[in-house]
């Protein structure tokens, strides 16, 4: 219900649009139930041989060509309307849900499957757009006929017309049972058809892996034997879902039928009032068109619900807690790149704290270099500077001033980012490189790539800087697509670095080349790097030595190996015999 | 959709009876309004109240009748269409299972998930759609004319005339709507692409402050989506209302020449009556028609995208399906003058010889895109070679049959890649008979067994229920178990700190019997091999020890002393 209105809430900016369309579908579902009165009395006027009376049938006729004329311009009108209606739901719905997205903390992002908020914004808005036409067709159209040829039949003949409204919901009924039956084995094949999918994304997604362990014929095997249960299953619900249609058809025939015997005994011994053949005629056909919105609202009930259950989900996001606003926060150009950390705790989990009590502070245009194994909470520090999430104690200060008090975007202008996982739009190299310095020229970013020595293997690409990305960039080494994105951070030109395991998937050789650019940048400029190689971190003025999200230990390199600690013997490992 | 058509073979049976029944069904329905016409002019008319029960029966007992040929025609579609679906599924997987990475690159794994789940879907839907529905819709128009001609021959020529005026405007619309239709897929792609780029990079996003322009992009895609659909919408909103002007006209002159026949005594007004029921039977069964008629397009787009994937051929083909003995005192790998290139442009490799001998432990060095993974995809026949052999145990790789070369290589590749099931359902793709022993042995080589604790520990999609350097331990323990002859490591090492990669790399190099190659950019972690190999921009630079390299390979040095002091390199 809650959903409904929610929907109601997006429909209601084109409730001119959708109060014309109603308005049109009454008048032609109105004039398209009085034709078969006026078919039913042309009839009556052909009484056997040489008694028809063609001026009166010339007269009704002529009745029913305007009245066609009239439904059919109707019709379109009111098809158009709906039409343009949903098309406009559907895309305010997608952009207030993309809009939202951007709103949402990270923590939310990180923690939903993106696939599954990617099918919001792509298949669930489709299922409702595809709803409300539904509804709107459909279901209100149907009412307007119900109610008009019970008003008509109840006109002709009042008696059989309340056989008919009598006799009619049995089919509603009807399928009501049988959608009962088929629930279950409805449900046994989502979930069948869910398993099916995730065997499949796995397996096919990582082809190259089983390739690599020639495990194509088993994972045939294991494939054949979900493919069997879903083959049992689906007969089982195709099987149950399709005996709503001929059911519910076979109740309606014997409406008909029962209409026909009593409309016939009507007419000939006024048994429940008095009935002309052309009468009966039209009664027949009421009677269909009164079952035939039964049939079709039942049918289209699965797709309804189906889209209610999408507008739960698409609700959901849209409802989800935003980052609050922070348009009337403190803003200003360039920082000059001191950061402090006062008390800083956090943790992802309530019951696993991560980093407690941290303090550093860090001069303008020094450098941080953080080091630790993997997961030890190098990334957590980053993500605590970005505010991407907020601390839970304690504050970051940015020259002397506290982060949460400066504008969230602000902040993040003031830092050049490289992360670990380098993600780059589709799109030009051109295009991707002037991401974050819309102003900058080509000669600028032709010199930024130069800098990051990612240059030499744009150019060989076949059109070079216009060389079109794909998705996820798969046309480039992981290297490459590192090398981009520090030249889209040279673009950009912030005072403070940080540096994500930026060169751990770059050799050695172009690293160097790498690091001298990076000298050259971070020149005055206040820098953190994550870095796995000790090597690259030894010139740092500060090294952050992390484990279990705790530092463990902190001091520039020579401090650090005479103090004969942690760091000590991480720095060691590395050269003792192999 | 006819390229498919072999999937539905083994259902002939099915595919005759099930329409068969249907067409039954539909004459039965056409039946009614005869029956009911009967009861006007022989009963009604005629003022006999029996005739009128008596018909009345017979009303029932068609609906009757109907009701089973239509459920037996349900069945067989069901049976038809689920069955054609999993035969699809079935053949589609093991076919993704023949293609070679080349044709793996170029369709690109989410394109082919969709093939495999939803476009399959699609077409089943499709079948039992065909078979339940399509088929009734002629069927019924096929026979209001039938109907037609026997009650009066020179009417039913308006029955025609409307027919092929309805068929007509079917077919304009349609042809005019479907490329509308291949726009807002288009469209609809790129919506999901942009709602993809957004998630995967909001990091970046947020710290370029770019959600205003990735907003601004998103909105135009659903703004050009809007005005397509709404286009194509008045194309489409024409159909109903053309439709039931023709139908209706028609019933117009059906009155006016039927009131004629009427007149000179050829006709009786329950005539009448049967035939603009009928009439209205062809309009509706019409509109459902155009209904199908557009889901059905959309289904046939989804078949010939599966087509599409059972057409590609694999370029790298198992020439050889019995196993093949290997030379007894061949090197472990051979490359004579191998070139290699992905596609027609640059080559990768270019004239790269070298022998890797039993026993020994070789380090591959080199700068990013030098072609270091490639060399190991063409060992492991990954892809074909432009000129030159490769050999493994002095056999050439194309020889042998795919299972038995890469199976008998253990490879830890980049990217660590766990499976959902247990740690031990893991550990078994190597050597699906390994024993619980000889697993437990292979996890503690890679120091996994220390956080696995049990080999019957869950393991989620991805393996994301373990961190990075868990996940490439892991990696590390499945490529070993089975004790291979020669194994693999690409870049194995890079979530591991130091100490973990030492003792690990010390475990894998103790095992006897085995042949280790090394691809990776630390220094330290290649310095003792038998034999290193530098590659640079796609040729060999050099060969040898690191001692030997250090003084004839001026690559090698640079890249030793950038990450090493000179005491440490050892010079």
């Amino acid at each position: 219900m809650r959903t409904v209105k929610n929907l109601l809430r997006y429909t209601r900016r084109y409730r001119l649009i959708l109060i014309l369309s109603l308005l049109c579908a009454a008048v032609s579902v109105g004039f398209s139930l009085y034709i078969p009165v006026l078919v039913g009395e042309a009839i009556d006027y052909m009484v056997g041989k040489g008694a028809v009376d063609f001026g009166e049938i010339g007269r009704v006729a002529v009745i029913i060509l305007a009245l066609i004329a009239l439904i059919a311009v109707f019709q379109w009108l009111m098809n158009y309307c709906v039409n343009v209606v949903c098309a406009r739901t559907v895309r305010d719905l997608r952009d207030d849900v993309f809009k939202k997205l951007n709103t949402l903390s990270l923590k939310d992002i990180d923690s939903n499957a993106h696939g599954d908020i990617i099918s919001r914004i792509t298949n669930d808005v489709e299922a409702i757009g595809d709803g409300l036409s539904q509804v709107i067709t459909k279901l209100f159209s149907g009412m307007i006929t119900i109610v008009g040829t019970l008003l008509f039949m109840l006109a002709i003949n009042a008696y059989i017309a309340l056989i008919v409204v009598v006799l009619t919901p049995m089919s509603v009924l009807v399928a009501a049972i049988i959608g009962k039956m088929c629930a279950r084995s409805f449900r046994g094949q989502q979930q069948l058809q869910g398993e099916i999918s995730s065997y499949v994304e796995e397996i096919v997604g990582n082809q190259k892996v089983v390739k690599a362990f020639a495990y194509e014929e088993r994972s045939a095997k294991e494939f054949e034997v979900y493919n069997k249960k879903l083959f049992k299953v689906g007969l089982k619900a195709q099987f149950a879902g399709a005996l709503a249609n001929p059911s519910t058809r076979f109740v309606n025939n014997m409406v008909y039928a029962v209409t026909g015997i009593i409309g016939a005994l009507s007419v000939l011994t006024a048994f429940m009032g008095q009935l002309t053949i052309g009468g009966l005629a039209c009664f027949l056909t009421y009677a269909n068109q009164y079952t035939k919105p039964f049939n079709e609202v039942t049918g289209v009930l699965t797709q309804i619900q189906t889209a209610l259950a999408a507008g739960d989900r698409v609700f959901d996001t849209l409802h989800a807690e935003s980052e609050p606003d922070e348009s009337g926060k403190r803003r200003y150009d360039k920082a000059e790149g001191g950061l402090e950390f006062r008390d800083v705790c956090f943790s992802y989990t309530p019951d696993k704290e991560l980093i407690k009590n941290f303090s550093l502070k860090v001069k303008s245009g020094e450098q941080v270099a953080i080091v630790g194994p993997t997961g030890c909470g190098k990334t957590t520090l980053i993500n605590l500077i970005m505010r991407f999430y907020e601390v839970d104690s304690g504050e970051i200060l940015l020259d002397g001033i506290p982060a949460k008090d400066i504008n969230r975007d602000v902040l993040r202008q003031n830092f050049g980012m490289v992360l670990q996982d380098s993600w780059l739009f589709s799109g030009t190299i051109m295009d991707n490189l002037r991401y974050g310095n819309p102003a900058a020229s080509d000669e600028e970013i032709i010199a930024a790539a130069k800098m990051s020595y990612a240059h030499s293997f744009i150019r060989k690409m076949p059109d070079g800087y216009n060389t079109k990305l794909s998705e996820n960039a798969d046309n480039l080494s992981a290297g490459q697509k590192q090398l981009l994105c520090i030249a889209r951070a040279m673009v950009l030109d912030p005072p403070v670095l940080i540096l994500d395991e930026a060169t751990s998937s770059i050799d050695t050789l172009t690293e160097i080349r790498v690091q001298k650019a990076f000298k050259k940048l971070m020149k005055g400029r206040t820098s953190f790097i994550v870095a796995h190689r000790l090597s690259t971190i030894k010139e740092s003025d500060i090294i952050l030595v992390m484990n279990d999200g705790n530092i463990v230990e902190q001091g520039t390199h020579k401090e650090l190996l005479s103090r004969k600690g942690y760091y000590y013997n991480l720095y060691n490992s590395q050269f003792a015999d192999s | 959709m006819l390229k498919l058509r072999r999937f539905l073979s083994p259902y002939k049976k099915q595919l005759i009876i099930g329409p068969l029944c249907k067409l039954f069904e539909a004459v039965l329905e056409l039946f009614a309004p005869l029956v009911m016409a009967e009861i006007i002019n022989n009963g009604i008319l005629k003022q006999n109240t029996d005739y009128v029960l008596k018909m009345g029966a017979v009303l029932v007992l068609l609906g009757v009748v109907g009701l089973s040929s239509a459920l037996v025609c349900q069945y067989m579609a069901s049976y038809t269409s689920q069955g054609a679906g999993t035969k699809i599924r079935s053949a589609l997987f093991k076919h993704i299972g023949t293609l070679s990475h080349r044709e793996l690159d170029e369709l690109g794994a989410p394109a082919l998930i969709t093939r495999m789940t939803s476009d399959i879907n699609a077409v089943q839907a499709n079948i039992a759609m065909t078979m339940r529905l399509l088929l009734r819709a002629p069927f019924l128009i096929i026979g209001a004319l039938v109907m037609a001609c026997f009650i009066d021959l020179k009417i039913s020529l308006i029955f025609f005339a409307a027919a092929v005026i309805i068929g007509v405007i079917l077919y304009l619309v349609m042809t005019k709507s479907l490329p509308f239709y291949k726009k807002i897929q288009a469209a609809l792609d790129r919506i999901s692409l942009l709602s993809r780029e957004n998630l995967s990079g909001n990091r970046v996003i947020r710290a370029f402050s770019k959600q205003k322009q990735q907003e601004n992009n998103f909105e135009k895609q659903t703004e050009q989506l809007a005005k397509t659909s709404v286009r194509v919408g008045r194309l489409s909103a024409l159909l109903n209302p053309a439709t039931y002007v023709v139908a209706y006209s028609a019933v117009v002159l059906i009155l006016y020449f039927g009131g004629k026949q009427v007149n000179s005594g050829v006709l009786l007004s329950g005539d009448i009556v049967a035939l603009t029921s009928y009439m209205t039977q062809i309009l509706l069964a019409m509109i459902v028609l155009a209904d199908l008629v557009v889901l059905l397009s959309r289904g046939s787009a989804s078949a010939s995208r599966i087509n599409d994937v059972f057409e590609t051929e694999p370029s790298v083909k198992e020439l050889n399906h019995t196993e093949v003995t290997s030379a007894e005192n061949a090197p472990k790998v051979e490359f004579k003058n191998v070139s290699f290139s992905y596609g027609e442009g640059d080559r990768e490799l270019e004239n790269i010889s070298f022998k890797i001998e039993k026993n020994t432990v070789v380090g591959i060095i080199g700068t990013t895109g030098s072609g270091k993974s490639t060399l190991l995809s063409l060992i492991n026949r990954y892809y074909d070679t432009r000129s030159g052999e490769v050999l493994v145990d002095g056999v050439n790789v194309r020889e042998y049959p795919f299972a038995q070369l890469r199976s008998n290589i253990g490879e830890v590749p980049q990217k660590s890649v766990l499976f959902s099931g247990t740690i031990r359902s893991n550990m078994l793709w190597q050597n699906p008979d390994a024993t619980d022993d000889e697993i437990w042995r292979a996890l503690e080589k890679a120091h996994a067994a220390e956080f696995v604790k049990s080999p019957d520990r869950e393991v989620s999609q991805g393996g994301l229920n373990f961190s990075g350097g868990q996940r490439q331990r892991l990696c590390i323990a499945r490529a070993l178990v089975g004790a291979p002859k020669l194994i693999m490591l690409d870049d194995s090492f890079s979530a591991l700190d130091f100490a973990t990669e030492k003792a690990v790399r010390k475990n894998i190099l103790d095992a006897e019997d085995c042949t280790v190659i090394i691809v990776t950019q630390r220094c330290s972690t290649i310095m003792n091999a038998d034999k290193i190999l530098v590659l640079e921009d796609g040729r060999l630079e050099g060969e040898g020890t690191h001692k030997e390299l250090l003084e004839n390979c001026p690559a090698y040095r640079e890249i030793c002393l950038s990450q090493l002091s000179s005491e440490e390199a050892g010079i």
